[in-house]
């Protein structure tokens, strides 16, 4: 049996924009094949978290760790090539290409033969279901299927760990469940994954882990059902009045 | 070279500084509010000093008196240019934007010159003419006029965006659209209002430039790049910030002819630029 | 895939008709200005191609580019000038001088994004060109002769009773920069360029090392425009900042390929096609203000084009087959 290391180690992470401080001294840890959700009210500083663990935003204090190297530094293409893919809030496709051309964006970080990275591509959109739509104009595309592209393409690069940012925001309600089966089956098959999540129900029924922040820092951190209990937590989303 | 001539290149400097900083304005100002670079800004300022002219030679109308007449000519430019144009091209990608403009660049520098032919023009014998001497100074009257006039223009530009409501819904525009549309301004009227003041900037400039300054279709272009660094300098969008810009760049374009070749000057004022972009993307005193 | 597999079928016998027209061309048309209007369409073709590797496939409007232009006609001219180097060899030092000149201009600058940059190529463009106007070595304002070589020779590359050869050589360079833009299209680097244009940070959250793309692009097209300038210092015999350092060949340049088609493989060509007769037209017909009025005409095709439809002909055309199809 394999000791356990850990995949991702952030600690003491702080950002400061001016006199604002996006985050204060967050350290957590993500486990090879661990689901970890991120929770927090608007504002709590979760976005500015995975910029700065993917290289988007420097860190003014603090340590990045993958797999016990240090990636704190490095720029986002680096750390994307050490293995650690990202999907963005406000989703980003590119437009003039096609949904395949989109995912072989992606696969190309693994090959770099056309034909190898068209086979990798489908492979990927099959995998989110998005098979049939291949040579459709990413910018047909409803949120839900761009969702599942921007997924595809990270996926595409074969990451260790995957940062989700807001699986369902902006899709509509018949099509969340499918979205979250397929990061649950995601997850099946091995993956590691860190989701940011505003639908409670939904990331409290993914997570094996959850963190949750508020004002900037790490308010709790533990399974779904102890952090759902948890004062601070439920002060922080619903405010003192309903603390039990 | 004395203390003397740097003296004296330095006022000449800070006074071109101010027309330069007129002109920086109504870039600045149009930029602020959709985030569309001018590229004709330089054939604004070209038609503006071609009208002063004809006024001049046709109707025998002074600059100073024409002036008024000419800014209003050109803020109806700028709003013809706002509905004919850039209406049109306001969601679409950056390269089209760009060479929206700079096709309206070219296509007015190139009618100036099939109208009017590549000769220089001068007025000659203009109201206020000669030379004057402050503490050893010389300073030729056409250019202190142009100056003071050019910082009146700006002050009257500053108070309008600063203490006029219009201003003020410019203001808001220009910070963030989707608000000011949610409070009620009409975001459509601030950008064709955007482009008449820019233009109107630029033809009071033109117009008091028109007093000492060679006219010709091409003259824009060097004061158009020369009010991009000024812009750059200040802040994209940063309307007050282009006076203290402006001034820069007519005393580094003064200075770089001075200390290192009359010929590199327009060269350092463009080094200049780029120092300034890449050194602090946002301009000195920026808002981006 | 599309419904009409045919099409690689159709699309290869029309280009190789084409390209036998253009062999069989100068065999027909014997006299010099046909011939003349056909190389000039095939320069600017080549130099708009070029530019479109940089800005229609990666999107980095560069409006300065003239430089690589200058940079490989002066150093063709200068090395053939003060050290007798055969033209040939001046070709490949120019290309070299202008990829390290833009690597050189690319550092600072790629850092820039949109009009900013744009602003920048600008400027860069402009301090070069008073630079080589102040130069006295390099000929300054008075421009340079380049050394005449008698008999013509291939070797010298200089022909004066025909402009026969001057042709083929200019068809060689487009068919050069063809075969370039199509490899760098449907290979790996043309997907990384694309989705630089697209989004450069979804493109490096994928793994793409955006500036050291953007600085391949740059040089990949920076050496083939020098290439250009080379031949027209050698077609031309006379070179000085104006003809080929001017923020007016720079826009010309942007022109073609914007007109033709921003991003495709066809749209510089079409865009010369049409732009350079076009101007050779008003020439004609103008005379004096002929310069003018070519301009007028192009500005107004700019904005036009702008406002219709920033993807060029080619847009236009796949507009109407994807309606029919």
């Amino acid at each position: 049996m394999p000791v356990a290391t850990m995949l991702l180690d952030v600690r003491g992470v702080t950002k400061r924009y001016g006199g604002l401080v996006a985050n204060s001294n967050i350290s957590f840890q993500v486990g090879y094949g661990e689901l970890v959700g991120i929770i927090g009210p608007n504002g709590a500083g979760k976005s500015t978290l995975f910029d700065l663990v993917t290289g988007f935003q420097p860190a003014d204090e603090g340590q990045v760790l993958l797999e016990g190297e240090s990636v704190t530094r490095l720029r986002p293409d680096e750390i994307s090539r050490r293995g650690v893919a990202r999907t963005f809030q406000k989703l980003k496709p590119f437009t003039q290409m096609t949904v395949v051309e989109n995912v072989m964006v992606g696969a190309f970080q693994k090959t770099t033969v056309p034909a190898r990275a068209r086979r990798e591509a489908m492979e990927a959109l099959d995998r989110v279901g998005l098979a049939d739509k291949a040579e459709a104009h990413a910018r047909v595309l409803s949120t839900g299927q761009r969702k599942r592209l921007e997924l595809a393409r990270a996926l595409a690069t074969q990451p260790r760990l995957l940062l989700l940012d807001e699986v369902t925001g902006g899709v509509d309600q018949r099509s969340i469940p499918a979205l979250v089966d397929l990061v649950r089956r995601l997850h099946g098959e091995g993956a590691s994954l860190i989701v940011i999540e505003h639908n409670m129900s939904v990331i409290m029924g993914i997570s094996q882990r959850i963190v949750a922040l508020n004002l900037g820092e790490v308010i709790a951190d533990g399974p779904p059902a102890v952090v759902g209990r948890d004062p601070r937590v439920v002060e922080a989303y619903l405010g003192q009045a309903y603390v039990a | 070279m004395t203390a003397e001539v740097l003296v004296q290149g330095l006022v000449s400097g800070l006074l071109m500084g101010f027309v330069y900083a007129l002109i920086a304005a109504g870039l600045s100002l149009i930029f602020g509010l959709m985030e569309i670079v001018n590229f004709a800004h330089g054939e604004f300022l070209m038609g503006a000093m071609f009208a002063t002219f004809w006024a001049w030679a046709l109707l025998k109308l002074d600059p100073l008196v024409s002036l008024p007449f000419t800014v209003l000519l050109l803020a109806l430019f700028g709003l013809l240019v706002y509905h004919g144009l850039i209406r049109w091209i306001l969601g679409a990608p950056m390269l089209a934007q760009i060479f929206a403009t700079f096709g309206l660049a070219i296509f007015l520098r190139a009618a100036a010159q099939a109208l009017w032919g590549a000769d220089f023009r001068l007025v000659k014998g203009p109201l206020v003419d000669g030379r004057i001497s402050l503490a050893g100074i010389f300073i030729g009257l056409p250019q202190l006029v142009a100056s003071v006039g050019a910082l009146c223009a700006f002050g009257l530009l500053y108070w309008f965006i600063r203490k006029t409501e219009t201003g003020l819904a410019l203001q808001a525009t220009s910070q963030d659209r989707q608000a000011a549309m949610l409070m009620g301004i009409d975001t459509q009227r601030m950008f064709a209002l955007g482009w008449a003041i820019g233009a109107g900037c630029v033809g009071a400039a033109g117009a008091l430039l028109a007093m000492f300054f060679y006219i010709f279709p091409d003259v824009g272009a060097t004061f158009a790049l020369l009010a991009y660094v000024a812009v750059a300098l200040g802040g994209f969008g940063n309307v007050p910030a282009t006076l203290l810009a402006g001034v820069i760049v007519g005393i580094v374009e003064v200075l770089g002819g001075l200390l290192i070749a009359p010929a590199l000057k327009y060269a350092v004022v463009f080094s200049l630029y780029l120092v300034v972009v890449l050194w602090r993307p946002q301009g000195l005193l920026g808002r981006f | 895939m599309p419904p009409v597999a045919r099409w690689p079928v159709v699309r290869w016998t029309g280009a190789g008709t084409l390209l036998l027209l253009l062999l069989a061309f100068p065999l027909v048309f014997t006299q010099p200005h046909p011939r003349h209007v056909v190389i000039t369409i095939f320069l600017f073709a080549m130099l708009a191609q070029a530019w479109n590797l940089l800005a229609g496939y990666c999107g980095q409007i560069s409006l300065g580019h003239a430089v690589f232009f200058g940079a490989g006609a002066y150093t063709s001219t200068l090395l053939g000038k003060y050290f007798d180097l055969s033209p040939w060899i001046g070709m490949v030092v120019g290309a070299v001088v202008a990829v390290a000149v833009s690597q050189l201009i690319g550092y600072p600058v790629f850092r820039l994004r949109g009009h900013y940059f744009a602003i920048a190529t600008i400027a860069v463009g402009e301090i070069v060109n008073t630079l080589m106007i102040n130069w006295d070595w390099a000929g300054g304002a008075r421009g340079l002769f380049v050394p005449i070589k008698r008999p013509d020779s291939l070797a010298n590359l200089q022909f004066h009773q025909s402009k026969q050869n001057y042709y083929y050589i200019a068809l060689g360079l487009l068919l050069l920069a063809f075969w370039i833009t199509r490899k760098v299209e449907v290979s790996r680097m043309g997907y990384y360029l694309r989705a630089i244009r697209e989004d450069q940070d979804a493109a490096a959250s994928l793994g793409i090392p955006v500036a050291a793309y953007k600085q391949r692009a740059m040089a990949l097209s920076a050496a083939l425009t020098a290439l250009g300038g080379s031949f027209y210092a050698q077609y031309i015999l006379f070179i000085d900042p104006d003809s080929v350092f001017p923020t007016a060949l720079s826009i010309l340049i942007c022109l073609v390929a914007v007109l033709g088609g921003i991003g495709t493989l066809w749209g510089p060509l079409i865009g010369a096609a049409i732009l350079i007769p076009l101007g050779e037209w008003t020439r004609i017909y103008f005379g004096g203000t002929g310069k003018a009025i070519d301009l007028l005409i192009y500005g107004a095709l700019i904005m036009l084009v702008s406002v219709i439809q920033p993807g060029g002909i080619m847009a236009l055309a796949q507009r109407g087959r994807r309606r029919t199809g």
